[in-house]
Protein backbone atom coordinates (compact mmCIF):
# COMPACT_ATOMS: atom_id res chain seq x y z
CA UNK A 1 0.00 0.00 0.00
CA UNK A 2 2.72 2.62 1.01
CA UNK A 3 4.86 1.34 -1.90
CA UNK A 4 2.04 2.15 -4.54
CA UNK A 5 1.16 5.10 -2.68
CA UNK A 6 4.90 6.21 -2.88
CA UNK A 7 5.25 5.21 -6.80
CA UNK A 8 2.13 7.63 -7.29
CA UNK A 9 3.33 10.62 -5.27
CA UNK A 10 6.44 10.79 -6.96
CA UNK A 11 4.89 10.58 -10.73
CA UNK A 12 3.03 13.35 -9.12
CA UNK A 13 6.58 15.03 -8.03
CA UNK A 14 7.61 14.44 -11.63
CA UNK A 15 5.32 15.93 -13.53
CA UNK A 16 5.16 19.18 -10.82
CA UNK A 17 8.89 19.34 -11.13
CA UNK A 18 8.67 19.38 -15.19
CA UNK A 19 5.66 22.06 -15.11
CA UNK A 20 7.79 24.30 -12.66
CA UNK A 21 11.14 23.81 -14.29
CA UNK A 22 10.82 22.19 -17.81
CA UNK A 23 13.58 20.47 -16.66
CA UNK A 24 16.12 19.42 -18.87
CA UNK A 25 18.63 16.83 -18.69
CA UNK A 26 22.06 17.68 -20.86
CA UNK A 27 24.55 14.29 -21.28
CA UNK A 28 28.07 16.32 -21.77
CA UNK A 29 30.82 14.05 -21.78
CA UNK A 30 28.59 11.51 -20.68
CA UNK A 31 25.92 9.22 -21.45
CA UNK A 32 22.76 8.12 -19.21
CA UNK A 33 23.51 4.30 -19.04
CA UNK A 34 22.75 1.69 -15.58
CA UNK A 35 26.32 1.84 -14.06
CA UNK A 36 26.57 2.49 -10.42
CA UNK A 37 27.58 6.11 -10.14
CA UNK A 38 27.56 8.40 -7.56
CA UNK A 39 26.09 11.43 -9.06
CA UNK A 40 27.75 14.69 -7.00
CA UNK A 41 26.00 18.27 -7.19
CA UNK A 42 25.94 21.55 -6.61
CA UNK A 43 23.66 22.41 -3.93
CA UNK A 44 21.70 25.70 -3.59
CA UNK A 45 18.03 24.88 -2.93
CA UNK A 46 16.03 21.99 -1.41
CA UNK A 47 15.03 21.35 -4.85
CA UNK A 48 18.31 20.34 -6.35
CA UNK A 49 17.37 16.50 -5.14
CA UNK A 50 14.01 16.18 -6.42
CA UNK A 51 15.39 18.03 -9.57
CA UNK A 52 18.36 15.75 -10.82
CA UNK A 53 15.81 12.83 -9.76
CA UNK A 54 13.29 14.07 -12.09
CA UNK A 55 15.31 14.13 -14.98
CA UNK A 56 17.49 11.07 -14.83
CA UNK A 57 15.37 8.57 -17.03
CA UNK A 58 12.85 6.55 -15.25
CA UNK A 59 15.41 3.10 -15.37
CA UNK A 60 17.85 5.08 -14.06
CA UNK A 61 15.72 6.76 -11.40
CA UNK A 62 14.77 3.44 -9.79
CA UNK A 63 17.73 2.33 -8.95
CA UNK A 64 19.39 6.30 -7.58
CA UNK A 65 19.14 7.47 -4.07
CA UNK A 66 19.76 10.52 -2.26
CA UNK A 67 22.42 10.86 0.42
CA UNK A 68 20.19 13.11 2.71
CA UNK A 69 20.54 14.51 5.90
CA UNK A 70 18.49 12.47 8.68
CA UNK A 71 17.46 15.42 10.32
CA UNK A 72 15.90 17.21 7.82
CA UNK A 73 14.34 14.19 6.45
CA UNK A 74 12.66 12.42 9.39
CA UNK A 75 11.67 16.37 11.11
CA UNK A 76 8.08 15.52 10.18
CA UNK A 77 5.44 12.61 8.85
CA UNK A 78 5.30 13.33 5.66
CA UNK A 79 9.32 14.39 4.60
CA UNK A 80 9.43 10.88 6.41
CA UNK A 81 7.24 9.37 3.82
CA UNK A 82 8.77 11.29 0.79
CA UNK A 83 12.45 10.91 1.93
CA UNK A 84 12.07 7.24 3.01
CA UNK A 85 9.57 6.06 1.01
CA UNK A 86 9.82 8.23 -2.64
CA UNK A 87 13.14 8.99 -2.90
CA UNK A 88 14.42 5.61 -0.62
CA UNK A 89 17.28 7.74 0.79
CA UNK A 90 20.65 7.11 2.01
CA UNK A 91 19.91 9.29 5.77
CA UNK A 92 22.89 10.35 7.35
CA UNK A 93 23.14 11.78 10.69
CA UNK A 94 25.47 15.39 9.99
CA UNK A 95 26.00 15.37 13.55
CA UNK A 96 28.70 13.31 14.02
CA UNK A 97 27.86 13.35 18.15
CA UNK A 98 24.67 11.28 17.33
CA UNK A 99 25.90 8.65 15.05
CA UNK A 100 24.91 4.99 15.35
CA UNK A 101 25.94 4.56 11.92
CA UNK A 102 29.37 5.27 9.83
CA UNK A 103 27.38 7.75 6.94
CA UNK A 104 30.48 6.00 4.70
CA UNK A 105 29.90 2.51 5.30
CA UNK A 106 26.06 3.25 4.83
CA UNK A 107 26.89 4.84 1.46
CA UNK A 108 29.25 2.13 0.53
CA UNK A 109 26.18 -0.83 1.72
CA UNK A 110 23.76 1.04 -0.76
CA UNK A 111 26.28 0.96 -4.14
CA UNK A 112 26.89 -2.67 -2.87
CA UNK A 113 22.98 -3.43 -3.48
CA UNK A 114 23.44 -1.95 -6.96
CA UNK A 115 22.35 1.28 -6.27
CA UNK A 116 23.62 4.63 -7.63
CA UNK A 117 23.76 7.92 -5.39
CA UNK A 118 22.77 11.59 -5.57
CA UNK A 119 25.48 13.45 -3.16
CA UNK A 120 25.92 16.94 -2.32
CA UNK A 121 29.69 17.32 -0.96
CA UNK A 122 29.25 20.87 -0.30
CA UNK A 123 27.73 19.15 3.18
CA UNK A 124 25.15 22.11 2.64
CA UNK A 125 22.90 24.64 0.71
CA UNK A 126 25.01 27.07 -0.70
CA UNK A 127 24.24 30.99 -0.08
CA UNK A 128 26.79 33.01 -0.62
CA UNK A 129 28.16 33.91 -4.36
CA UNK A 130 30.50 31.80 -4.66
CA UNK A 131 29.17 28.96 -7.30
CA UNK A 132 30.67 26.09 -5.12
CA UNK A 133 31.39 25.85 -1.19
CA UNK A 134 34.58 23.59 -0.18
CA UNK A 135 33.95 20.23 -0.45
CA UNK A 136 33.45 18.10 2.61
CA UNK A 137 35.57 14.63 3.03
CA UNK A 138 32.52 12.60 2.38
CA UNK A 139 33.10 12.10 -1.80
CA UNK A 140 37.07 11.12 -1.02
CA UNK A 141 36.20 8.94 1.74
CA UNK A 142 34.07 6.32 -0.48
CA UNK A 143 35.96 7.46 -3.32
CA UNK A 144 38.46 5.44 -1.83
CA UNK A 145 36.21 2.81 -0.51
CA UNK A 146 34.80 1.85 -4.10
CA UNK A 147 36.97 3.84 -6.51
CA UNK A 148 35.40 1.44 -9.06
CA UNK A 149 32.74 3.51 -9.19
CA UNK A 150 32.02 6.72 -11.59
CA UNK A 151 31.85 9.86 -9.88
CA UNK A 152 29.46 11.95 -12.23
CA UNK A 153 30.22 15.31 -11.72
CA UNK A 154 25.93 17.35 -11.78
CA UNK A 155 25.63 20.56 -12.12
CA UNK A 156 22.25 22.40 -11.17
CA UNK A 157 21.43 25.42 -13.33
CA UNK A 158 19.09 28.12 -12.08
CA UNK A 159 16.96 26.40 -9.42
CA UNK A 160 17.81 29.05 -6.44
CA UNK A 161 15.83 31.64 -8.29
CA UNK A 162 12.71 29.06 -8.55
CA UNK A 163 12.28 29.06 -4.65
CA UNK A 164 14.79 31.64 -2.69
CA UNK A 165 15.36 30.75 0.83
CA UNK A 166 12.17 31.09 2.93
CA UNK A 167 9.73 31.44 -0.03
CA UNK A 168 6.80 29.14 -0.06
CA UNK A 169 5.36 29.36 -3.41
CA UNK A 170 7.36 28.34 -6.25
CA UNK A 171 8.16 30.77 -9.34
CA UNK A 172 8.07 28.78 -12.65
CA UNK A 173 11.72 29.17 -14.39
CA UNK A 174 13.80 26.95 -16.65
CA UNK A 175 16.49 24.56 -15.46
CA UNK A 176 18.49 22.22 -16.31
CA UNK A 177 20.90 18.93 -15.03
CA UNK A 178 24.50 19.30 -16.38
CA UNK A 179 26.27 15.90 -16.31
CA UNK A 180 29.99 15.66 -17.42
CA UNK A 181 32.49 13.35 -17.62
CA UNK A 182 33.01 10.87 -14.96
CA UNK A 183 35.88 11.30 -12.23
CA UNK A 184 37.71 8.62 -10.08
CA UNK A 185 40.16 8.85 -7.87
CA UNK A 186 43.67 8.59 -8.44
CA UNK A 187 46.19 6.03 -7.32
CA UNK A 188 48.03 7.95 -4.98
CA UNK A 189 46.19 11.35 -4.69
CA UNK A 190 46.07 13.56 -1.65
CA UNK A 191 42.32 14.64 -0.53
CA UNK A 192 43.42 18.14 -1.48
CA UNK A 193 44.06 17.08 -4.71
CA UNK A 194 41.36 14.85 -5.25
CA UNK A 195 38.68 17.63 -3.90
CA UNK A 196 40.15 20.51 -5.85
CA UNK A 197 39.57 18.34 -9.01
CA UNK A 198 36.37 17.21 -8.20
CA UNK A 199 35.40 20.93 -7.41
CA UNK A 200 36.64 21.78 -10.87
CA UNK A 201 35.07 19.47 -12.95
CA UNK A 202 31.78 20.75 -11.24
CA UNK A 203 32.74 23.83 -12.06
CA UNK A 204 33.55 23.48 -15.84
CA UNK A 205 29.96 22.40 -16.25
CA UNK A 206 28.37 25.58 -15.13
CA UNK A 207 27.10 28.05 -18.34
CA UNK A 208 29.17 30.92 -19.35
CA UNK A 209 31.80 29.07 -17.02
CA UNK A 210 34.69 30.77 -19.67
CA UNK A 211 33.03 34.32 -19.04
CA UNK A 212 33.91 34.51 -15.47
CA UNK A 213 35.96 31.72 -14.56
CA UNK A 214 39.24 30.66 -14.63
CA UNK A 215 39.28 27.36 -15.54
CA UNK A 216 42.30 25.60 -14.16
CA UNK A 217 44.10 23.66 -17.17
CA UNK A 218 45.19 19.98 -16.94
CA UNK A 219 42.97 18.76 -13.88
CA UNK A 220 39.59 17.85 -15.11
CA UNK A 221 39.70 14.27 -15.75
CA UNK B 1 -18.90 28.15 -35.23
CA UNK B 2 -20.48 25.67 -37.81
CA UNK B 3 -20.73 28.19 -40.51
CA UNK B 4 -16.43 28.20 -40.05
CA UNK B 5 -16.69 24.97 -39.28
CA UNK B 6 -16.09 23.44 -43.13
CA UNK B 7 -13.91 26.34 -44.01
CA UNK B 8 -11.52 25.86 -41.20
CA UNK B 9 -11.36 22.07 -41.73
CA UNK B 10 -10.84 22.88 -45.83
CA UNK B 11 -7.49 25.25 -44.85
CA UNK B 12 -6.36 22.30 -41.93
CA UNK B 13 -6.96 20.07 -45.09
CA UNK B 14 -4.70 22.19 -47.14
CA UNK B 15 -1.64 22.62 -44.18
CA UNK B 16 -1.59 19.04 -43.10
CA UNK B 17 -1.24 18.63 -47.02
CA UNK B 18 1.83 20.57 -47.23
CA UNK B 19 3.34 18.66 -44.28
CA UNK B 20 2.94 15.40 -45.71
CA UNK B 21 4.64 16.77 -48.83
CA UNK B 22 7.30 17.96 -46.39
CA UNK B 23 7.47 14.66 -44.57
CA UNK B 24 7.17 12.99 -47.95
CA UNK B 25 10.91 14.95 -49.61
CA UNK B 26 12.59 14.08 -46.30
CA UNK B 27 11.88 10.74 -46.82
CA UNK B 28 12.81 10.70 -50.90
CA UNK B 29 16.34 12.57 -49.77
CA UNK B 30 16.75 10.22 -47.21
CA UNK B 31 16.13 7.55 -49.50
CA UNK B 32 18.80 8.81 -52.28
CA UNK B 33 21.26 9.96 -49.95
CA UNK B 34 21.92 13.03 -51.40
CA UNK B 35 21.52 15.38 -48.67
CA UNK B 36 24.59 15.08 -45.56
CA UNK B 37 23.07 13.20 -42.72
CA UNK B 38 23.05 16.16 -40.35
CA UNK B 39 21.16 18.61 -42.46
CA UNK B 40 19.05 15.94 -43.45
CA UNK B 41 18.07 15.35 -39.50
CA UNK B 42 17.64 19.26 -38.80
CA UNK B 43 14.74 18.62 -41.27
CA UNK B 44 13.20 15.96 -39.97
CA UNK B 45 13.16 16.96 -36.99
CA UNK B 46 11.55 20.73 -37.72
CA UNK B 47 9.24 19.03 -39.82
CA UNK B 48 7.85 16.72 -36.83
CA UNK B 49 7.92 19.67 -34.93
CA UNK B 50 5.08 21.63 -37.17
CA UNK B 51 3.13 18.21 -37.25
CA UNK B 52 2.82 18.71 -33.50
CA UNK B 53 1.88 22.18 -33.72
CA UNK B 54 -0.11 22.06 -36.41
CA UNK B 55 -1.97 19.68 -35.12
CA UNK B 56 -1.96 20.85 -31.82
CA UNK B 57 -3.66 23.95 -33.11
CA UNK B 58 -6.03 22.30 -35.69
CA UNK B 59 -7.61 20.03 -33.32
CA UNK B 60 -8.36 23.39 -30.45
CA UNK B 61 -9.36 25.75 -33.05
CA UNK B 62 -12.16 22.93 -34.57
CA UNK B 63 -13.00 22.15 -30.37
CA UNK B 64 -14.05 25.58 -30.09
CA UNK B 65 -13.20 29.10 -28.00
CA UNK B 66 -12.56 27.52 -24.53
CA UNK B 67 -10.24 24.74 -25.74
CA UNK B 68 -8.22 27.33 -28.16
CA UNK B 69 -8.36 29.76 -24.54
CA UNK B 70 -6.78 26.91 -22.94
CA UNK B 71 -4.27 26.48 -25.41
CA UNK B 72 -2.99 29.52 -25.62
CA UNK B 73 -3.22 30.23 -21.72
CA UNK B 74 -0.60 27.05 -22.00
CA UNK B 75 1.59 28.59 -24.63
CA UNK B 76 1.58 32.19 -22.64
CA UNK B 77 2.89 30.11 -19.66
CA UNK B 78 5.43 28.23 -21.12
CA UNK B 79 6.57 31.43 -22.73
CA UNK B 80 6.46 33.20 -19.78
CA UNK B 81 9.24 30.23 -18.07
CA UNK B 82 10.97 30.88 -20.83
CA UNK B 83 11.37 34.58 -20.46
CA UNK B 84 11.54 34.85 -16.86
CA UNK B 85 14.55 32.80 -16.59
CA UNK B 86 16.27 35.37 -18.42
CA UNK B 87 15.37 38.46 -16.59
CA UNK B 88 16.87 40.18 -14.13
CA UNK B 89 15.48 39.35 -10.72
CA UNK B 90 15.92 39.31 -7.27
CA UNK B 91 14.31 38.43 -4.01
CA UNK B 92 12.39 41.20 -3.42
CA UNK B 93 10.67 40.38 -6.93
CA UNK B 94 9.30 36.61 -5.98
CA UNK B 95 5.80 38.17 -5.10
CA UNK B 96 5.64 40.17 -8.71
CA UNK B 97 7.20 37.18 -10.13
CA UNK B 98 4.60 34.52 -8.61
CA UNK B 99 1.69 37.05 -8.84
CA UNK B 100 2.22 37.38 -12.68
CA UNK B 101 2.43 33.27 -13.24
CA UNK B 102 -0.71 32.64 -10.78
CA UNK B 103 -2.60 35.62 -11.02
CA UNK B 104 -2.26 38.07 -14.08
CA UNK B 105 -1.62 35.22 -16.69
CA UNK B 106 -5.27 33.17 -15.97
CA UNK B 107 -6.98 36.33 -15.32
CA UNK B 108 -6.13 37.74 -18.33
CA UNK B 109 -7.32 34.42 -19.98
CA UNK B 110 -10.49 34.80 -17.73
CA UNK B 111 -11.62 38.15 -18.99
CA UNK B 112 -10.67 37.59 -22.84
CA UNK B 113 -13.46 34.44 -22.52
CA UNK B 114 -15.86 36.40 -20.67
CA UNK B 115 -15.38 38.93 -23.88
CA UNK B 116 -14.88 42.19 -21.64
CA UNK B 117 -12.74 44.19 -24.36
CA UNK B 118 -12.51 46.76 -21.66
CA UNK B 119 -10.86 44.53 -19.62
CA UNK B 120 -8.84 42.34 -21.12
CA UNK B 121 -7.15 45.07 -23.29
CA UNK B 122 -6.32 47.24 -20.10
CA UNK B 123 -5.49 44.87 -17.41
CA UNK B 124 -1.66 44.21 -17.71
CA UNK B 125 -0.94 47.70 -19.21
CA UNK B 126 -2.92 49.52 -16.73
CA UNK B 127 -3.13 47.26 -13.53
CA UNK B 128 -0.75 44.98 -13.67
CA UNK B 129 2.03 47.97 -14.53
CA UNK B 130 1.14 49.54 -11.51
CA UNK B 131 0.72 46.80 -9.10
CA UNK B 132 3.52 44.56 -9.09
CA UNK B 133 6.19 47.55 -8.73
CA UNK B 134 4.24 48.11 -5.70
CA UNK B 135 4.47 44.34 -4.89
CA UNK B 136 8.25 44.56 -5.96
CA UNK B 137 9.12 47.87 -3.41
CA UNK B 138 7.17 46.27 -0.33
CA UNK B 139 9.19 43.62 -0.43
CA UNK B 140 12.95 45.73 -0.81
CA UNK B 141 13.34 47.28 -3.51
CA UNK B 142 16.99 47.25 -3.88
CA UNK B 143 19.62 47.56 -6.39
CA UNK B 144 18.63 48.12 -10.44
CA UNK B 145 14.79 48.78 -9.06
CA UNK B 146 13.77 50.24 -12.42
CA UNK B 147 15.39 47.95 -14.74
CA UNK B 148 14.10 45.17 -12.72
CA UNK B 149 10.00 46.25 -12.59
CA UNK B 150 10.64 46.88 -16.38
CA UNK B 151 11.80 43.75 -17.55
CA UNK B 152 9.09 41.71 -15.69
CA UNK B 153 6.72 44.20 -17.50
CA UNK B 154 7.94 43.55 -20.76
CA UNK B 155 7.96 39.71 -20.13
CA UNK B 156 3.91 40.21 -19.35
CA UNK B 157 2.91 42.15 -22.33
CA UNK B 158 4.92 39.90 -24.91
CA UNK B 159 4.21 36.72 -23.61
CA UNK B 160 0.30 37.16 -21.87
CA UNK B 161 -1.16 40.12 -23.47
CA UNK B 162 0.60 40.01 -26.64
CA UNK B 163 -0.48 36.12 -27.19
CA UNK B 164 -3.74 36.68 -25.56
CA UNK B 165 -4.97 38.89 -28.74
CA UNK B 166 -4.66 35.49 -30.28
CA UNK B 167 -6.99 33.89 -28.98
CA UNK B 168 -8.97 37.45 -28.32
CA UNK B 169 -10.07 36.86 -32.14
CA UNK B 170 -12.52 34.90 -30.89
CA UNK B 171 -14.82 37.88 -29.23
CA UNK B 172 -14.35 40.70 -31.51
CA UNK B 173 -18.46 41.47 -32.50
CA UNK B 174 -17.62 41.22 -36.57
CA UNK B 175 -21.42 40.90 -37.29
CA UNK B 176 -22.38 38.26 -39.15
CA UNK B 177 -18.88 37.41 -39.80
CA UNK B 178 -18.43 36.66 -35.73
CA UNK B 179 -19.63 32.97 -36.27
CA UNK B 180 -16.90 32.62 -38.17
CA UNK B 181 -13.88 34.34 -36.45
CA UNK B 182 -12.04 31.06 -35.92
CA UNK B 183 -10.84 31.49 -39.34
CA UNK B 184 -8.81 34.57 -38.27
CA UNK B 185 -6.26 32.73 -36.14
CA UNK B 186 -5.69 30.54 -39.03
CA UNK B 187 -4.86 33.07 -40.99
CA UNK B 188 -2.75 35.37 -38.80
CA UNK B 189 -0.85 32.32 -37.87
CA UNK B 190 -1.06 30.70 -41.34
CA UNK B 191 0.43 33.94 -43.05
CA UNK B 192 3.08 35.03 -40.22
CA UNK B 193 4.79 31.81 -39.68
CA UNK B 194 4.57 30.99 -44.07
CA UNK B 195 6.19 34.27 -44.06
CA UNK B 196 8.48 33.53 -41.47
CA UNK B 197 9.50 30.39 -43.35
CA UNK B 198 9.79 31.74 -47.30
CA UNK B 199 12.28 34.64 -45.35
CA UNK B 200 14.80 31.54 -44.01
CA UNK B 201 14.68 29.63 -47.53
CA UNK B 202 14.72 32.89 -49.72
CA UNK B 203 17.60 34.38 -47.40
CA UNK B 204 19.38 31.40 -47.62
CA UNK B 205 19.37 31.26 -51.32
CA UNK B 206 19.68 34.63 -52.34
CA UNK B 207 20.50 36.26 -48.94
CA UNK B 208 22.95 39.28 -49.54
CA UNK B 209 22.18 42.45 -47.32
CA UNK B 210 21.79 41.53 -43.58
CA UNK B 211 18.78 43.44 -41.62
CA UNK B 212 20.55 43.69 -38.53
CA UNK B 213 24.50 41.99 -39.08
CA UNK B 214 25.14 41.68 -35.13
CA UNK B 215 22.41 40.06 -34.00
CA UNK B 216 20.24 37.53 -36.95
CA UNK B 217 21.32 35.88 -40.54
CA UNK B 218 17.83 37.56 -41.54
CA UNK B 219 18.40 39.33 -44.72
CA UNK B 220 16.44 42.31 -46.85
CA UNK B 221 16.42 39.87 -49.72
CA UNK B 222 14.64 37.45 -47.44
CA UNK B 223 12.43 39.63 -45.97
CA UNK B 224 11.42 40.85 -49.08
CA UNK B 225 10.27 37.67 -50.55
CA UNK B 226 8.78 36.72 -47.03
CA UNK B 227 6.35 40.00 -47.36
CA UNK B 228 5.65 39.17 -50.93
CA UNK B 229 4.48 35.43 -50.31
CA UNK B 230 2.90 36.57 -47.01
CA UNK B 231 0.47 38.91 -49.07
CA UNK B 232 -0.16 35.98 -51.73
CA UNK B 233 -1.40 34.11 -48.86
CA UNK B 234 -3.08 36.26 -47.47
CA UNK B 235 -4.92 37.23 -50.65
CA UNK B 236 -5.20 33.78 -51.99
CA UNK B 237 -7.23 33.01 -48.62
CA UNK B 238 -8.87 36.02 -48.44
CA UNK B 239 -12.27 33.44 -48.75
CA UNK B 240 -11.78 32.97 -45.05
CA UNK B 241 -11.92 36.39 -43.97
CA UNK B 242 -13.90 39.68 -43.62
CA UNK B 243 -11.34 41.50 -45.19
CA UNK B 244 -11.95 41.46 -49.04
CA UNK B 245 -8.78 40.01 -51.36
CA UNK B 246 -7.38 43.99 -50.96
CA UNK B 247 -8.25 44.32 -47.91
CA UNK B 248 -6.75 40.73 -46.94
CA UNK B 249 -3.74 40.89 -48.66
CA UNK B 250 -2.38 44.25 -46.76
CA UNK B 251 -3.62 42.51 -43.24
CA UNK B 252 -1.16 39.49 -44.08
CA UNK B 253 1.52 41.88 -45.21
CA UNK B 254 1.18 44.56 -41.69
CA UNK B 255 1.15 41.35 -39.85
CA UNK B 256 4.03 39.69 -41.48
CA UNK B 257 6.55 42.90 -40.96
CA UNK B 258 5.39 43.66 -37.91
CA UNK B 259 6.14 39.95 -37.08
CA UNK B 260 9.44 40.33 -38.64
CA UNK B 261 10.21 43.58 -36.71
CA UNK B 262 8.71 41.49 -33.33
CA UNK B 263 11.52 38.33 -33.87
CA UNK B 264 14.85 40.81 -34.28
CA UNK B 265 13.92 42.25 -31.64
CA UNK B 266 13.46 39.62 -29.58
CA UNK B 267 17.09 37.94 -31.38
CA UNK B 268 18.47 41.37 -30.05
CA UNK B 269 16.81 40.23 -26.34
CA UNK B 270 18.83 36.32 -26.49
CA UNK B 271 21.73 38.25 -28.20
CA UNK B 272 22.48 40.99 -24.96
CA UNK B 273 21.67 37.87 -22.55
CA UNK B 274 24.07 35.22 -24.70
CA UNK B 275 21.83 32.47 -25.32
CA UNK B 276 20.94 31.18 -28.85
CA UNK B 277 17.45 29.71 -27.80
CA UNK B 278 14.93 30.79 -25.48
CA UNK B 279 13.90 27.01 -24.71
CA UNK B 280 13.98 23.68 -25.75
CA UNK B 281 10.48 22.34 -25.48
CA UNK B 282 10.34 22.54 -29.59
CA UNK B 283 12.92 19.87 -30.65
CA UNK B 284 14.97 21.24 -33.45
CA UNK B 285 13.22 24.99 -33.16
CA UNK B 286 14.24 25.87 -29.22
CA UNK B 287 11.26 27.47 -27.36
CA UNK B 288 7.85 28.83 -27.45
CA UNK B 289 9.10 32.14 -27.90
CA UNK B 290 11.65 31.33 -30.70
CA UNK B 291 8.79 29.71 -32.58
CA UNK B 292 5.69 32.42 -31.44
CA UNK B 293 7.77 35.47 -31.23
CA UNK B 294 6.41 36.83 -34.77
CA UNK B 295 3.09 35.81 -33.93
CA UNK B 296 3.11 37.59 -30.15
CA UNK B 297 4.11 40.84 -32.07
CA UNK B 298 1.91 40.71 -34.61
CA UNK B 299 -1.27 39.50 -32.45
CA UNK B 300 -2.28 42.59 -30.90
CA UNK B 301 -1.67 44.75 -33.92
CA UNK B 302 -4.01 41.97 -36.43
CA UNK B 303 -6.48 42.91 -33.16
CA UNK B 304 -6.87 46.53 -33.10
CA UNK B 305 -6.75 47.07 -36.95
CA UNK B 306 -9.26 44.08 -37.35
CA UNK B 307 -11.23 45.58 -34.18
CA UNK B 308 -10.74 49.33 -36.30
CA UNK B 309 -11.89 48.84 -39.60
CA UNK B 310 -14.54 45.74 -39.73
CA UNK B 311 -16.03 45.98 -36.18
Amino acid sequence: MIRILATISGQFLVLFARFITAARAEWRGTEPVRRRRIYYANHTSNADMPLIWTVLPPVLRRETRPVAAADYWLKTKLRAFAGRDIFKAVLIDRRAEHRTEDPIAAMAAALDEGSSLILFPEGGRNMGEEPLLPFKAGLYNIAQLRPEVDLVPTWVENISNIMPKGEIIPVPLSCSVIFGAPIHLREGESIEAFLERAADALRTLRPNASTDYSVSTGQTG
Amino acid sequence: MSAGADDLTLIIGGVLGLLLLATLIGEALRMRGVASRQTLDIYITRVNSWWVMAVTLSVALLLGKVVTLMLFAFCSFAALREFMTLTHKTRADHWALVASFYVVLPVQYVLVWWGQEGLFTSFIPVYAFLLLPILSMMRGAGASFLARISETQWALMICVFCASHVPALLVIDLGEYSARSVLLIAFLVLVVQLGDLMVYFAGRRIGRHRVAPSISPKSWEGVACGAVFAALIGASVAWITPFGTAGAALMALISFLIGTGGALVLDAIKKDRGVTNWGHIIPGQGGIVDQLDSVFFAAPVFFYVTRFFWA
